[in-house]
């Protein structure tokens, strides 16, 4: 296919008996799957349950406040994040093998995967829609300085902007940089001004005042 | 394959948006389709690059009227088929109706932490020294296979610079159709905007893909 031209009435404007029947049929399959003896249930609500209240962007949070704090740790997560994170216990599916990106003054990165959804899940946890998105996917690699304006900021003119594209097994966590003002925080302190949107790339960490 | 999940660059209509406080899922049945798609891929054997397949392949007009789980739930109920563990007319019932296809292994509840935390690592011994190295010149390949490929369309024929070796990796292409994983050295390939985007791009901007090796030829 090479015609992207027609319309693309999508994602969010299904009407209700077309989400029923999508209800029925991931509750057929379901049943299907249960009743047959390949799937226990109980491993279903575990699965659940890690990805809704145990793993998200508060890992990552945790391994950027720790770079902020601790210049050792800040030198080995860019040299080889993977052990780096797993330093802290964040390991395994969707982050096997991960690169620390480092913003600076001079230089933004920003990341997305225009093929599917790739994510680094142990230290953000599942994507958001907006980054499974059609207008995200598309925009990014060709006007990231676009995409941040849809998050309300404006990179400033001269700023070097590096999109990763993650078309392979590597995830990528942007390492933003430490705000103004937080001289002699605890980490635990740190870590409540790194937003997930800031170690993404479409969004920066919230200033001290931000929070309490 | 060409198909309409391959957007990078593709003009689209509207802004991002983001949602504040966005829930980790938006609906019961949402939930239930990501475990079981988790669940299913230790009975069926099936590797992530057939998921993907399984997801991605289908027309254009189908992908872009389904929201992002509905594709998962259709991937999976296409894998499930063809994996001949359940048979269309149980899909169509909603019920079992034949008797279950022998498993080598389940997932159990007690399973899933160390399942997630092994994950799947995808580097692999390398037979033989990298091609490319650090600095060199690589144009994408112009390819169109008809079946799984991680090579976006946007970057195929154009240049960029190998800006790290990534080491040695399973190969999507060929894992995805059954093939086995003849890994391949994987490099990070970086592009200037205006190689890919033309003048008028922003002259600020680098975008990199991540490239197997035969989906690059020395430039």
């Amino acid at each position: 296919m090479t015609d992207h031209d027609h319309d693309h009435h999508h994602h969010h404007d299904h009407d209700h008996s077309e989400l029923s029947e999508t209800e029925l049929r991931v509750r057929a399959l379901e049943t299907i799957l249960t009743e047959k003896g390949y799937v226990d249930p109980a491993a279903l609500d575990v699965l659940i349950e890690t990805y809704e209240s145990k793993v998200g962007p508060r890992n990552g949070a945790r391994v950027v406040a720790r770079a902020w704090a601790d210049p050792a740790y800040r030198a080995r997560l860019i040299k080889d994040a993977t052990p780096a994170i797993a330093e802290l216990g964040y390991a395994g599916r969707q982050g096997e093998h991960i690169i620390a990106l480092e913003n600076t003054p001079a230089l933004h990165n920003m990341v997305v995967c225009t093929l599917c959804s790739c994510y680094p899940w142990p230290v953000l946890g599942l994507p958001p829609v907006w980054y499974k998105s059609a207008p995200y996917r598309s925009k990014a690699v060709k006007d990231p300085r676009g995409v941040l304006r849809d998050f309300g900021f404006e990179l400033p003119a001269g700023t070097d902007i590096r999109v990763w594209d993650s078309t392979a097994e590597i995830r990528y966590l942007v390492l933003p940089m430490r705000p103004a003002g937080t001289e002699g925080w605890s980490e635990e302190r740190l870590a409540d001004l790194v937003t997930r949107d800031s170690m993404i790339g479409t969004g920066l960490p919230k200033q001290p005042h931000e929070v309490a | 394959m060409e198909g309409a999940h391959d957007m990078g660059g593709v003009a689209w209509s509207g802004p991002v948006e983001p949602e504040p406080n966005e829930p980790m899922f938006h609906a019961e049945w949402e939930r239930r389709a990501f475990a079981l798609t988790l669940a299913m891929a230790m009975p069926g054997a099936w590797n992530i690059d057939m998921s993907r397949f399984a997801r991605e392949n289908r027309p254009p007009e189908d992908y872009l009227s389904k929201s992002y789980f509905q594709i998962w739930l259709a991937g999976l109920e296409r894998q499930v088929l063809e994996g001949e563990l359940v048979t269309p007319d149980e899909i169509e019932a909603g019920r079992p109706l034949h008797p279950a296809k022998p498993v080598a292994r389940k997932l159990t509840a007690e399973d899933v932490a160390r399942m997630l935390h092994r994950g799947g690592p995808t580097e692999r011994d390398a037979a033989s020294p990298a091609r490319f190295a650090r600095g060199d010149h690589v144009r994408a390949k112009m390819i169109h296979p008809p079946t799984h490929t991680r090579l976006p369309r946007y970057v195929r024929g154009h240049i960029g610079i190998i800006e790290r070796v990534l080491g040695c990796h399973v190969f999507p292409d060929s894992n995805a159709t059954g093939a086995g994983e003849d890994p391949q050295w994987l490099y990070t390939v970086t592009f200037d905007g205006d190689e890919l985007w033309g003048n008028g791009s922003d002259p600020n901007l680098k975008v990199s893909v991540d490239a197997w090796e035969p989906y690059l030829e020395r430039a």
